[in-house]
């Protein structure tokens, strides 16, 4: 602040509490010619209706002052005129993101650390468990559910259900895997899965296309719509390269992410329309990336949580 | 001086009444209208886009501050959840600002790059959809009606002439076209996803 702005400030301030004390000696005084206290002031209104000059309550007299003393203490003690800091030196926050122990200094900063310190060895007795150890933690898991619903539930659901395009992550099958390391690597990175869209190929060849929907029903192991079509189906599941990231079973490919289409089950539906859908204009999906905004040791905790889902019993 | 002066002339009282109310807003509202950290963008900071600006628009026909605040407050449950503690070089380019005072719903001041466009698609056009317990109300219209991209342009215009937001001309010139076929889904979408994003929230 320049120190135009800093004298404008406490000029400012300080003469208004001035203002304030003078105001109210001034108010307080009798003036000559002034009936005295519960004289009456002389005025008649409506005939007969006078006016005692009553003096000012003293409680509220003193409350005044009291707010003048606490006024100008709290300006002696924390930051309010002009650049001054005050003598506790006391900040809410630091401004400057840069100066780092400005912000280990404030309010804000001092809450942190605090928190922070009862934080760390109960997350440091989380690092130093086996994965598989940590899902069956109550403790952990507890702070897992915290994470959870905070962080997750809002696409994949509280109980990890998931919903029409986006995961259920509570039913066993991972398209990137449900194994610790590739859990971690998805709540860490996030992921991006994409299913190319074929309408430029199968526009208008319905029977292509209703047979790709009965052989993905067929590898499913579910009740197929037209089962003659079944061998058209498996043509144009190699031909369009449906193989190269689902597999030649149909089983997927966690490392491209391409789900497991013989579970029957898919993120953006099982019904035919879903699936024809889903063939001819393709799906998008992104996971966001949580690294920065947790940090590896609670991912390492949700990522606990979420195997312990898929576990038996799962998490009450 | 004394208390009948003043009671009887309106005119007088009318002056030393604004002198005093004037006080606080003497002290607290000016110098921050001169101080960098109020009136120089942060680092990352830049004018909204069109498409963003449009949704900034819409956002704000809809009310949403009635039940959104973009106001992280430098506590540790509030940066918790939402990031990074809210910075007033962040909102140079917010005119009006939205900060809301009330939170029915989450802040939604670091929101951007938090869900995917997908996501907010699903939840606009109805909030439970994607969590059921929701209260949200839905709009559904937004995915129908078309930007016009004239007016959006007019507004940019006013902003860049009297507000000194630095927008060029060629950028403003090409907003129309920018902005042919977008729906307002697209432009809220927009707003939500550059929401706070040039601070990170690092841990």
């Amino acid at each position: 602040m320049s120190s135009f702005w800093h004298w404008w400030i406490i000029v400012l301030t300080l003469a208004n509490i001035a203002a304030m004390v003078w105001l109210i000696k001034f108010a307080e005084k009798r003036k000559p010619g002034e009936p005295a206290a519960h004289e009456t002031t002389g005025h008649v209104y409506d005939d007969d209706l006078t006016e005692y000059n009553k003096p000012m309550p003293r409680w509220w007299l003193w409350l005044f002052y009291g707010t003048i003393i606490f006024s100008l203490a709290y300006l002696v003690l924390f930051p309010g005129l002009g650049n001054y800091q005050g003598v506790l030196g006391w900040s809410s926050a630091a401004y400057d993101l840069d100066v780092d122990d400005v912000e280990a200094r404030s309010m804000y900063g001092r809450e942190v650390e605090r928190i922070e310190e009862r934080l760390a060895p109960i997350f440091r007795r989380y690092a130093e468990k086996d994965f598989e150890a940590l899902a069956f933690d109550d403790d952990a898991m507890a702070t897992g559910r915290r994470l959870f619903g905070n962080e997750c539930a809002i696409c994949h659901g509280a109980d990890g259900g998931g919903t029409r395009g986006f995961p259920n992550i509570s039913d066993g099958v991972f398209s990137w895997g449900g194994e610790p390391d590739q859990i971690i690597h998805t709540i860490t990175n996030g992921r991006r899965g994409v299913m190319p869209p074929h309408l430029s190929r199968l526009e208008g060849e319905e029977e292509k296309i209703d047979g790709l929907i009965s052989y993905v029903f067929q590898l499913a192991g579910r009740e197929v719509p037209n089962e003659d079509l079944i061998p058209v189906g498996a043509e144009q599941f190699v031909q369009l390269g449906c193989a190269a990231c689902h597999g030649e079973e149909g089983t997927g490919n966690p490392m491209l992410g391409a789900p497991d289409l013989t579970a029957g089950d898919y993120t953006y539906g099982a019904s035919a329309a879903a699936i024809r859908e889903t063939i001819l204009h393709g799906r998008q999906g992104q996971m966001p990336a949580f690294e920065e905004r947790l940090g590896p040791e609670r991912v390492r905790v949700l990522a606990a949580y979420v195997y312990r889902l898929n576990r038996e019993g799962g998490i009450e | 001086m004394n208390h009948e002066i003043v009671e009887k002339n309106i005119g007088l009282m009318v002056v030393l009444i604004v002198l005093v109310i004037s006080v606080a807003g003497l002290v607290q509202i000016v110098p921050l209208m001169f101080k960098d950290q109020t009136t120089q963008p942060l680092e990352g900071v830049e004018p909204y886009g069109a498409l963003e600006f449009a949704g900034r628009d819409i956002y704000v026909r809809e009310g949403c501050y009635g039940c959104h605040s973009q106001m992280i407050r430098p506590f540790r449950a509030e940066t918790e959840r939402y990031g990074h503690y809210s910075l007033a070089g962040e909102f140079v380019y917010d005119r009006p600002f939205q900060w809301g005072s009330k939170r029915t719903g989450p802040d939604l001041a670091r929101v951007g790059g938090l869900y995917t466009d997908e996501w907010h698609e699903i939840h606009l056009i109805n909030p439970r959809d994607v969590v059921p317990e929701s209260n949200m109300p839905a709009y559904p219209w937004l995915a129908e009606r078309a930007v016009d991209g004239e007016r959006v342009q007019h507004r940019m215009r006013m902003q860049q002439r009297f507000l000194n937001v630095p927008y060029t001309d060629e950028q403003l010139d090409a907003v129309p076209g920018e902005l042919e076929g977008k729906t307002e889904m697209d432009a809220v979408v927009a707003y939500l996803q550059s929401l706070g994003t040039a601070v990170s929230q690092r841990r």
